[in-house]
């Protein structure tokens, strides 16, 4: 069964979605991604999209979901170029992803990543001193 | 068929001359002509076709029903009449009244030739009368639909005109909406302006709904709606051109607006945008 590759940079996980997402490959991703993020201790997590055309209610949760569990992991998430006709369709599905960071590409979810690592490691020091 | 049909077929075959003669100086009676929008020669063009076409479909003695196809040509014919006084601006009783008018001469011939026969008279003139009530009302139908498909093209052409997306600056989308929003509409706006920020990359898009006249709950979840999916793809929006009235009738309606960037007019929100973009606006000294 193919599964989707999870590729790591740095301190960051970075996963493209090039495939149909279908509910099993789903679920493996989610399986995959949370394992990856305890065996590399990284710190923040970016879902490419860009290639989603098609998405249901339970993709959408799934997409949330993931995100929340790479919180819980100490992970950001970041999911970046959502289509226009998937965002609609999330929308209208009442699916709001209310705490999941969006970025337009992966450039600017990268960026997105860097800050605000810095800015909690910044605060992790004073919290030490 | 029956012998009282074949009267009306015989009476338009013998007297087509006087008919048409009559019936146009019925029309110019009645102020058909009167104003220039039609000349005569067309009005006696059409009364002479129609006279004809309609002894052409007498014939076959189908007198009951008009939707057969030896009424096919008359059909036609009578759209065609309905959509030239659309074009020349008449209105639907005066179209009608081009084919209503040609009663009276009928019924004049009826009664001349019937004139002892009072049971046959009154059957003649009740098919003439149904009849040409149903070419009428086809006449008006046509009109209608011919009027019908005007106002859907213009609604169309209005949708394709309403929603521009501006790019205010590298990186600041802005759509300034006009008119009434309704779910059709949305959903047009939505789509171009998500696909306006795919294609330019810009991360804050300003919705300007000074152009909108009401909002009630339908508008306002079909803006919030736009926003979210909006946030959704990774880009910024913020709504302005609120007028006093409109956030009133916000607030009344309880609807929720938090958690939305609002300014009160196009300018507040760019200044916005462009701090937001690491832009700063100074004034050059003279």
């Amino acid at each position: 069964m193919d599964r989707i590759p999870i590729l790591q940079m740095g301190k960051f996980l970075l996963v493209t979605i090039q495939v149909d997402l279908h509910d099993r490959l789903a679920l493996t991703l989610q399986d995959d991604l949370t394992a990856k993020i305890e065996k590399t201790n990284a710190k923040g997590v970016l879902i490419d999209i860009s290639s989603l055309e098609i998405v249901d209610s339970f993709i959408g949760r799934m997409i949330a979901n993931t995100s929340s569990m790479a919180r819980i992991l100490d992970a950001k998430t970041v999911v970046v170029g959502m289509q226009p006709a998937v965002a609609i369709t999330l929308v209208e599905l009442g699916l709001t992803l209310t705490g999941v960071q969006t970025a337009l590409n992966v450039e600017r979810g990268m960026h997105l990543l860097r800050t605000s690592l810095a800015d909690k490691e910044a605060d992790d020091v004073c919290d030490q001193v | 068929m029956a012998k009282g049909q074949s009267r009306i077929v015989g009476i338009l075959k013998k007297y087509e001359a006087d008919l048409l003669n009559d019936w146009l100086g019925e029309l110019k009676a009645s102020g058909a002509d009167s104003d220039g929008r039609i000349s005569e020669t067309e009005l006696r063009n059409q009364a002479t076709e129609f006279i004809s076409q309609l002894r052409e479909a007498t014939q076959s003695g189908n007198l009951d029903n008009i939707g057969t196809a030896e009424w096919q040509a008359v059909r036609d014919f009578l759209d065609g009449i309905s959509r030239s006084r659309v074009a020349q601006g008449f209105r639907s009783d005066q179209t009608a009244g081009f084919i209503f008018s040609v009663k009276k001469p009928l019924f004049t011939r009826l009664r001349k030739e019937l004139g002892s026969d009072a049971d046959g008279l009154a059957e003649e003139t009740w098919v003439a009368t149904e009849l040409l009530d149903k070419l009428a009302m086809h006449t008006v139908h046509s009109f209608q639909k011919t009027r019908e498909d005007v106002i859907r093209r213009q609604q169309e052409e209005l949708l394709e005109l309403s929603t521009p997306v501006v790019k205010l600056w590298e990186g600041v989308l802005a759509l300034p909406m006009i008119g009434t929003l309704d779910s059709a509409r949305t959903q047009i706006v939505m789509e171009s302006l998500l696909q306006r920020i795919v294609d330019t990359g810009s991360e804050i898009a300003i919705i300007d709904i000074t152009g909108v006249p009401t909002v009630d709950t339908l508008v306002a979840q079909h803006l919030l709606k736009t926003v979210t999916a909006i946030r959704l793809m990774g880009a910024d929006c913020i709504i302005s051109g609120i007028r006093p009235q409109i956030a009133q009738t916000i607030v009344h309606l309880g609807v929720d607006l938090e958690g939305v960037t609002t300014k009160a007019n196009l300018a507040d929100a760019l200044s916005l945008a462009l701090k937001r973009s690491g832009f700063s606006i100074t004034k050059s000294k003279a």
